[in-house]
């Protein structure tokens, strides 16, 4: 086999020897390619030129050869990196594949379900930044009229992010309570993220209950993006402020919660940074502007309005997501 | 059968009389010149080792005869500090990143067999052989 490759180099060699030609510079080059995919190493290519020269001009001078064997010497390093860079790309692949399952994995374990809820109507988009998602909507609802949201978010990205949020639909798993107010839910969950991840991440979070009866929304905040609330009748943006701690960060946090009443058409948009935190080259895109999407929207189903949101902000930034992006819409219909 | 000698690394120049040494016997055992160059690249690599973080230590060569194929074993042995976290040092990229040069991970390349055993505050042994083939 080597004796095949090397006895091939030599040939092309002479043909070029004789007539230095494109031609045969091209088919040297080809023949490179194959030396690649079969893993020949550059110290073994100068080894080869150097065997092939002696065959075909055996009267040159002594320093000619030597100059050849320096030139291995120099090579030997060249051939390790080489090595080295198909090893770590081999690796590489084999995270990647690692990832894209545990992105799938995340997927099926965090799926959650949309409450269809007489007189609501309700939009979702969550897009991560990378494989895994950090960002988590949970919605839980009744027969009786009642649907939660929480819209969580955990600071920090990718796999410690979504290991991290898989303890938050756990919690939310077996409080299973649609009727729960925010406050309780906020401190629930707060215990349950204090006692299980480590100091360094923190997960904000806002909660938000409507009650289809009375068409009001309670809601709380653990240091979450505020959510907004529309007015259809006055057009008139307001953010929904309510102050708590930041998921795991004191066993004894408490938790505020407001209760709003929505009337025909009024939204309510729950976000995460991703959303308010979009940026261009200029800086970050003003609250005004996501505004202005949702009202050039108001008149559309739930989802068109999010989807419309994301397209243009997605267009803003050149398709360059930089954190998880996760927007839900309360439409009272 | 086997036939050693040895060379004492206390100062940069011990690693050159280390490398001579190991191209010597490669030449003799009839390793070709790009094997020449691996094994002395090798033996640079565990010399520089000893040198920087042993601050002394003794590079040895034998030769062996195992069925009939020839080769060459290089050892490598510090009374230095030991390697607290082999795994990191046998990690691709931990060491060529720094610019350091091909680490341990290149010598096991180089090689056929590689061996490393090290204990804390005790020191370092490593071995690397290479068959003729």
């Amino acid at each position: 086999m080597v004796q095949k490759i090397e006895s091939q180099y030599k040939e092309i060699l002479n043909q070029y020897m004789q007539r230095q030609s494109e031609q045969n510079l091209y088919v040297g080059q080809n023949f490179s390619r194959q030396l690649i995919s079969e893993n020949t190493s550059p110290e073994e290519v100068i080894s080869m030129h150097k065997a092939a020269m002696q065959e075909l001009y055996s009267d040159m001078p002594e320093e000619v050869w030597h100059s050849f064997d320096f030139l291995i010497e120099m090579m030997i390093n060249y051939g390790l990196a080489l090595q080295e860079r198909q090893s770590l790309l081999k690796r590489q692949e084999e995270l990647k594949v690692e990832m894209d399952l545990a992105a799938h994995v995340q997927e099926t374990l965090l799926k959650t379900k949309l409450p269809a809820l007489e007189g609501l109507d309700i939009g979702l988009l969550s897009v991560p930044a990378r494989k895994m998602n950090g960002d988590y909507i949970y919605f839980i609802s009744d027969q009786a009229g009642h649907a939660g949201v929480a819209v969580a978010d955990v600071i920090g990205k990718g796999l410690p992010a979504a290991l991290c949020m898989s303890m938050v639909k756990f919690g939310m798993d077996s409080l299973n309570d649609s009727t729960a107010l925010p406050k309780q839910v906020l401190e629930t969950i707060n215990r349950i993220v204090e006692k299980s991840i480590d100091d360094s991440m923190f997960v904000s979070m806002f909660y938000g209950r409507y009650k289809a009866s009375d068409a009001t929304l309670t809601y709380g905040s653990a240091g979450h993006e505020p959510a907004i609330l529309y007015r259809a009748k006055t057009r008139e943006f307001f953010e929904l402020p309510a102050k708590g701690l930041l998921l795991g960060v004191s066993p004894l946090a408490t938790y505020e919660e407001h209760t709003i009443s929505l009337e025909k058409n009024d939204l309510v948009v729950m976000m995460t940074d991703g959303v308010t935190e979009c940026r261009t080259d200029e800086g970050f895109i003003e609250r005004d502007v996501i505004f202005d999407l949702i009202e050039s929207k108001k008149d559309e189903p739930a989802q068109v309005i999010v989807q419309h949101v994301y397209d243009e902000l997605d267009r803003m930034q050149n398709a360059e997501l930089r954190d998880d992006f996760t927007l839900v819409i309360y439409k009272k219909i | 059968m086997s036939n050693q000698s040895s060379v004492e690394i206390l100062t940069e120049w011990d690693i050159v009389a280390a490398r001579q040494l190991g191209r010597n016997v490669a030449k003799e055992l009839g390793f070709g010149t790009v094997d020449q160059a691996r094994i002395t690249t090798a033996i640079s690599e565990l010399a520089r080792n000893i040198y920087l973080y042993a601050g002394q230590g003794r590079i040895e060569i034998q030769r062996l005869t195992e069925n009939g194929v020839k080769g060459i074993l290089i050892i490598a042995a510090d009374n230095g500090p030991g390697i607290p976290d082999i795994r990191k040092v046998m990690e691709d990229g931990f060491s060529t990143s720094g610019g350091l040069g091909a680490g341990l991970p290149g010598v096991k390349r180089l090689m056929d067999e590689f061996r490393i055993e090290t204990i804390l505050g005790e020191g370092t042994d490593i071995r690397a052989t290479k068959w003729l083939r």
